[in-house]
């Protein structure tokens, strides 16, 4: 099976007055085309750190980052930021939707960034937010939307400009368990796309289930990534 | 991204409406307020801009300003009309007056007298009769609103009716009676006081007898003669002081700026109108950019370049901008419109279009700005801290 993210030995210090603060200390991980990967871990131990790092927002102080064949390292922020419109796809805690833009044109914002025309984007954003179960809300605001379905037109936004890496921080966090539960089934079934990869951040047991494998995280460190659904269910109880 | 960034504009209807009320309403205080001021030192010089006859005024040396006449003797008439590059120069008297109407009331008027031969210096819009007829003997004209101040009980034009004529009416002046034979349109003159035309020869005998009758000499040019030029040969042949209509007219302005304290007063409301517009327009965009900052941060993640942040702001900056100014000024412009017609004090106010224009680059500067002061905070703005709640 192919790999669409590899990280190795990532390390990332921020400077903390005139101290360096290493917060992650040397990451090796592998995300393979295909599947959902979980990241746990408790707060403060880097997790957020590390998926920005291999979404390209923030640039690691030493290691190497691949992301579909590409190396991150030494990428202008111009470039690191074409990286991040062809390739990753977000899905933040808070949405993070454009208030006063409709649901159809927030999801189609990935399309235009690229160069697309508004009216022809939101055309295939507005197919996308069907698929996600979202067509009667399309003309909404975010304001008119409950926070499950703010957050499947995050998962559209995320989705339609078709990316092969797709990252989420607690993408559950803010709602109830049923809309989590559809938010993970969602991006569950985009993860299974051959040449895509999904990663999730979450502090939420409730949705360990879904995970392909589950890499845990302590300290700036990855101590182990559980493959097999047993043992990640034991991880629940 | 355009397209977005308009979205981000209007998709909020209520908000996108303040605002652009915000900007309109700056521009309005702005533009209204200054050109206000404008129109009262217009007003200063209101009877030298009225004599459109005129290329050249030539005074007494000392004279500063144009309320203040220090007679001529007759002689230096002829000595300005000997000047090489004069077509003619006439005598123009200027003087204050007590004007008596027959039911006994009174009211200062400025009386001038205009060349008896020519009528050089006589208004040029008249409203009713015609300007020959001042030849006929204790013939007078007087100025619309002038009129309505000696006679308010015929009714304004805001009631509707229409005004009775003037012509017929008489008028006491240094104890001569005068005889109504029209009525101009004139600059309101700071002073609002009425403003009574006649022939020079008859000016001396309705003005308290001076010793010297002569205000001021009207000089027109030959054609093709430059003016500045020939006031300084005026100058210097016959020691008095001449000065192009403009010149006259800002030197008399300069000597309100001056001197007198209501253009101070008045220059402190224009300059707190501009300041708190500007302050409006300035705080209105830059809450509108900041609120966004958090959008602005989830774009950038999502792989939008600064530049076109960047030009994303400049965009919804410049459509606030252009739509607010155009409001603004159309407010003005039809404060204006309605106050000339329905109020006799604001007549002759008008909106200068260079107070527009001012008022132009004044938004067009606030805005950019505060959009570049707004927006670096999203430029330098980590994308990570979209993931933080
Ligand atoms: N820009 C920064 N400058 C300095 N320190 C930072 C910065 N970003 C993160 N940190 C520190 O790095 C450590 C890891 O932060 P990170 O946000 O990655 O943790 P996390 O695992 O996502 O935590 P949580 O579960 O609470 O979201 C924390 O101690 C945090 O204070
Ligand atoms: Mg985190």
């Amino acid at each position: 099976m192919s790999v669409i993210v590899q990280a190795r030995g990532v390390v990332k210090e921020f400077a903390a007055g005139d101290e360096r603060l290493r917060v992650l200390h040397g990451i090796d991980l592998d995300v393979r085309a295909g599947e959902l990967m979980l990241v746990v871990g408790p707060s403060g131990c880097g997790k957020t750190t590390l998926i920005s790092i291999l979404a390209g927002i923030l640039s690691a102080t030493e290691g190497a980052v691949r992301v579909g064949g590409r190396d991150l390292a030494g990428l202008s922020s111009g470039a690191l930021a074409a990286f991040r419109r062809e390739t990753v796809g977000f899905i933040f805690q808070q949405y993070n939707l454009l208030p006063s833009l409709t649901a159809a044109e927030n999801a189609a914002v990935p399309l235009v960034a690229r160069g697309e025309r508004l009216s022809h984007a939101e055309k295939r954003a507005r197919a996308m937010l069907e698929r996600l179960g979202m067509g009667p809300h399309a003309s909404k605001q975010p304001r008119q939307l409950s926070g499950g379905q703010m957050q499947r037109v995050a998962i559209a936004r995320a989705l339609v400009h078709d990316p092969a890496f797709i990252v989420c921080d607690e993408p559950t966090a803010a709602l109830d368990a049923a809309s989590g539960r559809t938010a993970m089934e969602l991006l569950s079934d985009a993860a299974r796309s051959p040449g895509r990869a999904v990663v999730v951040v979450t502090h939420d047991p409730r949705i360990y289930g879904f995970a392909d494998r589950l890499a845990m995280m302590e300290d700036g460190r990855v101590t182990d990534v559980l493959d097999d659904p047993d043992s990640i269910r034991k991880l629940v109880h | 991204m355009g397209a977005i960034a308009w979205r981000m504009l209007t998709g909020d209807r209520a908000k996108y409406l303040g605002l652009v009320f915000g900007v309109a309403f700056a521009v309005m205080l702005m533009t209204q307020q200054a050109s206000i001021f404008v129109g009262l030192m217009l007003r200063t010089a209101a009877q030298v801009i009225d004599v459109t006859d005129a290329d050249l005024w030539v005074m007494d040396p000392r004279i500063i300003y144009v309320e203040e006449t220090e007679p001529l003797p007759e002689s230096a008439l002829w000595r300005v009309r000997s000047v090489p590059g004069v077509d003619w120069a006439t005598p123009f008297f200027k003087a204050l007056s007590v004007a008596r109407a027959p039911d006994g009331r009174l009211q200062q008027v400025f009386v001038l007298g205009v060349d008896d031969a020519t009528l050089a210096g006589a208004p040029p819009r008249m409203l009713e009769g015609s300007v020959e007829d001042l030849r006929r003997p204790g013939a007078v004209v007087i100025d619309r609103v002038g009129a309505l101040f000696i006679w308010p009980e015929n009714g304004t034009e805001e009631k509707g009716a229409p005004r009775p004529s003037d012509i017929g009416r008489t008028l006491e002046m240094a104890d001569r009676r005068a005889t109504i034979v029209g009525t101009a349109e004139a600059s309101a003159p700071f002073t609002t006081f009425p403003v009574v035309y006649t022939r020079y020869s008859e000016a001396l005998r309705f003005a308290p007898p001076p010793r010297k009758p002569l205000s001021y000499i009207l000089v027109r040019a030959k054609p093709g003669e430059d003016h500045a030029a020939l006031a300084a040969r005026i100058e210097a042949e016959t020691g008095l002081k001449a000065l192009t209509w403009r010149g006259f007219a800002w030197e008399t302005i300069r000597y309100y700026l001056q001197r007198t304290g209501i253009p101070i007063n008045f220059g402190i409301t224009v300059v707190l109108g501009f300041v708190i517009g500007a302050a409006v327009v300035g705080q209105t965009f830059t809450i509108f950019v900041l609120e966004n900052l958090r959008q602005f941060g989830a774009l950038k993640a999502m792989g939008v370049a600064n530049g076109t942040i960047l030009r994303m702001v400049l965009l919804q900056g410049a459509a606030i901008g252009v739509l607010g100014f155009a409001i603004g000024i159309g407010m003005a412009a039809a404060f204006f419109e309605i106050t000339s017609r329905t109020n006799v004090d604001l007549r002759g106010f008008f909106l200068v279009w260079q107070v527009a224009a001012g008022a132009a680059v004044a938004v067009a500067l606030i805005i950019l700005g505060s959009a570049l002061l707004a927006i670096r905070r999203a430029l330098v703005l980590d994308p990570a801290v979209v993931f933080r709640s």
